[in-house]
């Protein structure tokens, strides 16, 4: 649990965004994140990130499936027991290949799936503090962290600067945390 | 300012003045109403149909698979007729959502959310054939890759059937990661609007904690494109496998090597036809007509026209080459297909999927609501005939006349086949009532380009000559 001071700054258009996270980067303070209602694109670009590896980790999983299966069917019908089917060969690969091929995706589709939750930290049960209602509506939100409170009022100022609609301080645990969304108002009230 | 826009030759995607908030409001507001009187009504009658359909169930397995008009030459009956067919009809979703996406085809957005739920649903459909045609259902797990409890003898990996298994469970698994995983954040939308505690806490859970960071939208995209990338083939492997059910046999008649481009296509056919005729009423009911537009509608029925013709070759094509074999069997097989004591459902099929979607080269039928609703129920009918007629026409005449029969089903099959669409509407219903059925950031996110009052006002800059425009880009800074 690490419970920080953040300054909040709303947009309501990307012409404005991509200015404003241009100054923002430039600007010396510390950004914690930014919260879209949707994937904006060139975002990703604007904030220095590095394009995910998760399609890389799908193709593993997808190899891994295909190995699975093959090699399964391959030990089952020439190892394990071996049945003769019209006199057709025990190693019969192109009738392994349908099977190979839905395995190879499913693991690719399922691996993939939980590597993605895992890596953003999504699953049922898990609380995030939301720093705006409406930054799945309609908001672009860019949150900073406030790491030295004397410059306070100076950040708020800046993102004033920016554009921003409304820039707000908040206090907030940064992570996520097992929890009911609907208690919102009990969580706020333990951190003041 | 964007210098990306879209022409409007291209007619617009989302009509009317909407901003981003508005279309939250506008996908939101079912879900935060209470329900109409209409839908208590269509899901206490899905539930009835669901009811009568277990109790079929129920009295097929108490009794025994007798109680179902199969006999010993006629095998597959209505139960597989119904599998394919509701298999068939999943195929639309996910050419909407995968494919699509991948061709860049900016008005699946508007669909794609309520066809893959549709996919979902007709596959849970789909997947009860299979298993109660086994007849003792509590021997059904003897498909799955175990070693039985007498040695380690295992399923046969070489057979058709058991691919089949493979390929659906997949197919639902994947169809369901991939939905899901696009209504995350559509949840938390709905979680961050919601005004009562339950509903927070019930769509906090179904949203995992999405909050969107620019990260967690990154992997988002990498994630529904390579789900797209992986949707693709497994759709088209789909009804590939369940034609192979037929076309791996050597029965004249399914023997066949068009079976999977054909079985493909009329699978596609069929699923837009049901996409329509629930779109129809989605946008109606829920008043979304501005984000499935007649645009998104057309662009459908021009699914429907293209397949329906390829369907229509495949049909031309079958009896070209029986006739072109000279087998005598295979002639057979086709003479009794359409000119045998089923030459009903031999015509109706031809009527339904050759003739009837033909109207469509018009532009004006294409656009029009009532027409394409009758339509996608003419074209389901005659996709429920075809498969009747490749399974029961075949079967009928068999390769020794004494064993010739007629088929026609029981009550119980008629139940269950009934059932099957109370499970379907039931779980259709509660989708509709409880999820975003359009997807919400997926229509932000094309709003900029494809929305009307967006593209009007990159009206001045289309009436420019491009001389003018590229001198005035180049003269910005």
């Amino acid at each position: 649990m690490a419970i920080k001071r953040f300054a909040v700054a709303t947009y309501d258009d990307e012409a404005v965004l991509f200015p404003a996270v241009e100054k923002v980067r430039n600007s010396g303070y510390k950004l914690h994140d930014v919260y879209t209602p949707f994937p904006v694109h060139g975002l990703d670009v604007a904030l220095g990130q590095k394009e995910t590896d998760l399609h890389i980790a799908g193709f593993c999983y997808g190899i891994t499936g295909t190995a699975t299966a093959l090699g399964f069917m391959s030990w089952i019908f020439t190892q394990d027991w071996s049945i003769n089917y019209g006199g057709k060969p025990f190693f019969a690969l192109p009738a392994f290949i349908p099977i190979t091929f839905e395995l190879t995706v499913l693991f690719a589709a399922v691996g993939m799936v939980l590597t993605y939750c895992y890596l953003n930290q999504i699953m049922p049960g898990v609380k995030k503090h939301v720093f705006h209602p409406r930054q799945s509506d309609d908001l672009f939100v860019v949150v900073m962290e406030i790491t030295d409170p004397a410059a306070e009022a100076e950040m708020v100022q800046f993102l004033n600067s920016t554009g921003s609609l409304e820039t707000t301080v908040q206090v907030a645990e940064e992570g996520w945390w097992y929890g009911w969304w609907h208690k919102e108002e009990e969580y706020q009230k333990q951190l003041a | 300012m964007h210098l990306k826009y879209e022409s409007f030759v291209r007619e617009p995607l989302i009509s009317g003045n909407k901003t981003y908030a508005q279309v939250t409001e506008d996908i939101c507001r079912p879900i935060e109403q209470k329900p109409s009187r209409l839908w208590y009504m269509g899901f206490i009658f899905s539930l009835l149909l669901l009811g009568f359909g277990v109790f079929s169930v129920v009295w097929e397995v108490y009794w025994g698979i007798g109680t179902w008009g199969i006999n010993r030459t006629v095998g597959w009956g209505w139960d597989i007729t119904n599998f394919v067919w509701w298999v068939g009809i999943g195929h639309a979703g996910t050419l909407i959502s995968a494919i699509l996406l991948l061709f860049r085809q900016g008005w699946r957005t508007g669909v794609n959310r309520a066809a893959e739920a549709m996919t979902i649903f007709a596959v849970m459909c789909a997947g009860q054939f299979p298993i109660f045609h086994m007849g003792r259902v509590w021997n059904a797990f003897y498909v799955l890759p175990l070693p039985n409890s007498r040695g380690a003898l295992w399923p046969n990996f070489n057979s058709a059937l058991l691919w089949d298994v493979f390929a659906i469970s997949t197919y639902f698994t994947v169809s369901l990661l991939f939905w899901y995983s696009g209504l995350v954040p559509d949840f938390a939308t709905i979680r961050d609007r919601a005004k009562t505690k339950l509903r927070k806490k019930l769509y906090g859970l179904a949203s995992f904690g999405w909050t969107g960071t620019a990260k967690n939208w990154q992997r988002f995209e990498s994630l529904s494109l390579v789900l797209a990338g992986l949707s693709t083939p497994l759709v088209l492997s789909v009804h590939t496998i369940v034609s192979f059910d037929f076309a791996t046999s050597v029965i004249p008649g399914w023997h066949a090597t068009i079976f999977p481009p054909y079985f493909v296509a009329g699978a596609v056919f069929s699923g837009f036809a049901m996409v329509n005729t629930l779109l129809v009423l989605v946008r109606k009911i829920f008043r979304l007509e501005d984000y499935i537009t007649l645009g998104h509608i057309e662009a459908m029925n021009k699914v429907i026209v293209l397949t329906g013709s390829i369907v229509g070759v495949a049909y031309l094509t079958e009896l070209f080459m029986a006739w072109y074999s000279q087998v005598l069997y295979e002639q057979e097989a086709f003479k009794w297909r359409v000119l045998g004591p089923y030459w009903w459902s031999y015509w109706a099929m031809m009527a339904c999927n050759v003739v009837s979607p033909q109207f469509f080269w018009f532009k004006k039928l294409r656009r029009n609501i009532v027409f394409t609703f009758i339509l996608s129920i003419v074209v389901n009918i005659g996709m429920w005939f075809e498969r009747f007629v490749i399974i029961v026409t075949t079967l009928y005449r068999d390769y020794l006349p004494s064993a010739w029969t007629y088929y026609s089903p029981t009550w119980t099959e008629i139940g269950f086949y009934i059932g099957t669409f109370g499970l379907f509407f039931t779980c259709f219903f509660l989708f509709a009532k409880y999820f975003p059925v359009v997807a919400i950031a997926e229509i932000k996110f094309t709003l900029k380009t494809s929305g009307d009052n967006y593209k009007r006002q990159m009206l001045p800059l289309e009436e420019k000559s491009v001389e003018e425009f590229v001198h005035a880009a180049e003269h910005a800074h």
